[in-house]
């Protein structure tokens, strides 16, 4: 066979079909300024405020927000900003660490079911269904109350509450890309089953799955404030947004103590909702 | 055994003799627009076909006289008159009564156009309804009647029928039904029956046309192809890109074309061409051309397939869907296999490609048999024998560039080495015909046509020696099907590659094609030399299926076979 085919030109084939220009909607700007904030806040708390979030100048105590204490200060006259920036770390690293087991658990099992199919998926199935026929919060308070009351276990405890919702989504785009016709090309390419599964398969199954875990990253942020609303978190003076709503609850007279850290977590929910979105409708 | 026979009267149309007149219309999606300045008239009991390419702006203009086109994204200039009344601008409440009773319609798709979950019957009352009739039993009987006026058998079976329970031939035949039932004076088809087997796409305009004579409806027919156009309609209007590039009468316009697309497209229809690739497959062909035939047997064959059988379980109840085919490809020639869907040809190529398991028979390709091997000989034979699909937007992954795609069988097969590999793939999308500059690009920004020339360039970065090419152009445009053959001649005739190809166009299967075996339900009923089979069919189904080639009146074909029917 001669190695130097004739080139001929193709005549006549449309114009290719330009990549729409990505617009990008004001509000998703937004989300993306808030996320961003909140993303800084966690790594470099100190750049955002003076204050010390774990002693306070009592003498201060209860103030209304102001110039100098932006959310007031509390019932030991701590600065109610300091300690929501000083808080972030810990709120948004469980939050992390929850899509992550979600994520990757969920991933894994819906993989497998829906690439393996047969007894696996009747087995890893039947999990699935357990794991979602139990309310996810009532079981993240049950994992809590076994493994101690601390935020990385309230962590792992939404992220596996989370597994079901992933390994379901997982498994309905495997099964989909698995049925493409691509996938079998693939096999007539002289691909095996590992090499269709991990360059086929996946990339085409795991977009809604990112998607997925965008939102789910807001849903973890509410749902380990609660669990720290409830004390199942670190004790204070840790200043998880959870514990301060709680630890503000008590004080009628000062209702900046809830609104300021709740208004950050809502800020934040809906800033992740917003990007989620935008990205399964973009993808 | 109904008791109301259909009335035939004609529709009730006043006025002058255009009863569609459409002048200088523009139509834009947001800032594009896609049709500029379209007029053309269209006189009452006229037929008159828009010809075009995806993208030429036809089913656009057809929505715009619809007034189906979404409100707000859309703007549309110009002028449509229907019967002396103009219809852009024209409130929704007084263009209401006009559906259905003056302006009927016939989707591309019969099966998304009707509701899943009701019954026909309960489907067709609206349609009956619009004549004002209020006793339902009238009504009934009314439907019943057009069923059976388009055709359909058993029409009371129908009429309780869920769509997904009628094949697509069907429920074509129940919304041409229904779309003629009000009595509408103008009926705009677009594309009526691209999504239907040929003999089938023969009788449903055979039914269109009794209708339309009957009833003096006119006919407003989007179609892409020419030959058909041609056939059915007084006059044409060809569009490209949103302009009117040609129009007149269907005779003249098919047999003198004078504007350069027309000529293209005139020259890509298969049926007015049959020897079009032969002279540029010449060497390929005539090499070998000493043995001709179905029936090429002995260490020449490249492919053999001897009295093979495959059932399928469906709802407890086994299904044949090939039964005992045999067939022989000589090196270099190329077999096709014709049929209908359901006649078993693909389940035929994937029991070759290794993909089924057959229940019984021998298939052996250069020798190698398919079955009964081991997994790593499957995959030897596999280098050595190439699948095109039929739906490029299916066959390449859309995350992957066209690089990896066209690079992966190098890898997987492990065929040369790394370095040299990049260069092969340089290669082959050269020898497709397709710029460098596409290798960076994904499936997804390119056109179906430059989609299939990396399906087949990945089929071919292996060099194999045969190439089973599953309706390889029917997802396309009719120029680019051309574009495609001529392709797969050059490279036939380059490579000397052994061609099995699958296809439910005989016209086309004429052109490309050395020897055809016609498959009917899993059966090969008739086989031999192509020129044979056009020459003489023997089997009343080959008949069938040389018929529904369309056939523009009183034109001379170009040295085409004579045909007995």
């Amino acid at each position: 066979m001669t190695t130097n085919l004739p080139v001929v030109r193709a005549t006549g084939i449309p114009r290719t079909v330009r990549r729409a220009a990505i617009r990008v909607p004001p509000t998703v700007v937004l989300a993306a300024v808030v996320l961003l904030g909140v993303l800084l806040w966690s790594l470099i708390p100190g750049a955002f405020t003076s204050y010390d979030p774990v002693t306070g100048d009592t003498a201060e105590k209860l103030l209304a927000p102001s110039a100098a204490h932006w959310f007031g200060t509390d019932y030991l006259g701590r600065d109610v900003f300091s300690r929501v920036v000083h808080g972030t770390a810990s709120s948004v690293t469980s939050a992390l660490v929850a899509v992550l087991i979600g994520l990757v658990v969920g991933s894994i099992i819906g993989l497998a079911s829906g690439f393996l199919s047969g007894w696996v998926d009747t087995v890893l199935g039947r999990v699935v269904d357990v794991l979602l026929a139990i309310p996810g919060f009532l079981l993240a308070v049950v994992i809590v109350s076994s493994l101690g009351f601390q935020t990385i276990n309230a962590a792992i405890a939404t992220g596996v509450s989370a597994i079901a919702v992933f390994a379901r989504l997982m498994r309905a785009e495997t099964l989909r890309a698995r049925g493409s016709v691509f996938v079998e090309a693939s096999y007539l390419q002289g691909g095996n089953r590992v090499h269709a599964l991990v360059r086929h398969v996946l990339p085409n199954a795991y977009r809604s799955v990112v998607a997925l875990a965008v939102l789910q990253f807001g849903t973890s942020i509410l749902v380990i404030a609660s669990l720290a609303f409830l004390g199942y978190g670190d004790p204070p003076p840790a200043s998880d947004w959870g514990l301060l709503v709680a630890s503000g609850k008590g004080y009628a007279t000062a209702p900046w103590l809830v609104y300021a850290p709740a208004l950050v977590i809502v800020a934040t929910v809906l800033s992740v909702n917003r990007i989620s979105n935008w990205m399964r409708k973009a993808t | 055994m109904t008791a109301i026979a259909y009335d035939l009267k004609k529709p009730a149309v006043t006025g002058t003799s255009d009863l569609l007149s459409v002048d200088g219309i523009s139509v834009a999606y947001g800032d594009t627009t896609v049709v500029h300045d379209v007029s053309f008239t269209l006189a009452a009991g006229q037929s008159l076909a828009l010809i075009g390419e995806s993208g030429s702006g036809k089913s656009t203009i057809a929505k715009t006289v619809l007034r189906l086109l979404p409100e707000g994204q859309t703007t549309a200039g110009g002028s449509i008159r229907l019967d002396g009344r103009e219809l852009l601008g024209l409130p929704e409440r007084q263009f209401r009564p006009l559906r259905g009773r003056t302006l009927g319609y016939i989707p591309q798709d019969p099966a998304s156009a009707l509701n899943p979950v009701r019954t026909i019957g309960s489907q067709a009352h609206e349609a009956a309804a619009l004549l004002g009739e209020r006793d339902p039993e009238v009504r009934r009987a009314l439907i019943r009647a057009v069923f059976e006026r388009v055709g359909l058998p058993d029409p009371e079976r129908v009429y309780r029928s869920y769509p997904h329970q009628l094949s697509g031939g069907m429920l074509q035949r129940v919304l041409i039904g229904l779309t003629v039932l009000p009595r509408p004076a103008l009926i705009v088809a677009d594309e009526p029956t691209s999504a239907l087997d040929v003999t089938i796409q023969k009788r449903i305009l055979d039914v269109l046309a009794d209708l339309r004579q009957e009833h003096g409806i006119s006919l407003l027919l989007i179609t892409h192809d020419l030959a058909i156009a041609a056939e059915r309609t007084d006059s044409l209007v060809v569009l490209k890109d949103g302009v009117v590039h040609e129009s007149g009468a269907s005779a003249r316009v098919f047999a003198d074309p004078r504007s350069d697309y027309a000529r293209t497209l005139q020259a890509d229809v298969p049926a007015l061409n049959p020897d079009r690739y032969r002279n540029q497959r010449g060497a390929g062909s005539a090499g070998a051309g000493a043995d001709r035939g179905a029936g090429v047997d002995g260490p020449r064959a490249q492919i053999e397939v001897r009295n093979v059988s495959k059932s399928f379980r469906a709802g407890g109840t086994a299904v044949t869907a090939v039964d005992g085919v045999s067939f022989a490809v000589g090196r270099g020639q190329t077999h096709a296999l014709v049929g209908e869907s359901g006649s078993g040809k693909t389940t035929a190529v994937r029991l070759l490609l290794g993909l089924e398991q057959p229940d019984s028979g021998e298939i052996s390709v250069s020798g190698e048999t398919v079955h009964g091997t081991s997994r790593a000989e499957l995959r030897t034979l596999r280098r050595h024998l190439q699948l095109v699909y039929q739906n490029p937007f299916t066959s390449l992954d859309p995350t992957w560039t066209v690089q990896r795609i066209v690079r992966e069988p190098l890898d997987r097969f492990r065929i040369g080495a790394r370095a040299d590999r990049a260069q092969r793939v340089r290669e082959a999308i050269e020898a497709v015909g397709l710029p460098a500059g596409t290798l960076s690009r994904r499936p997804t920004n390119l056109s179906g046509g430059q989609r299939q020339r990396v399906a087949i360039a990945r089929a071919l970065v292996s060099r194999p020696d045969v190439l089973v090419l599953d309706e390889p152009t029917s997802a396309l445009d009719v120029t680019v099907q051309a574009d495609i053959l001529e392709l797969l001649a050059r490279l036939q005739r380059e490579l000397g590659l052994t061609y099995l190809v699958v296809s439910h166009d005989l016209a086309l299967v004429r052109q490309i094609a050395d020897t055809v075996s016609v498959l009917q339900r899993g059966r090969v009923v008739e086989d031999g030399p192509v020129e044979q089979i056009f020459a003489r069919p023997q089997h009343p189904y080959t008949r069938a299926l040389l018929d529904a080639i369309p056939q523009p009146g009183g034109l001379p074909r170009r040295a085409a076979p004579v045909l007995t029917h």
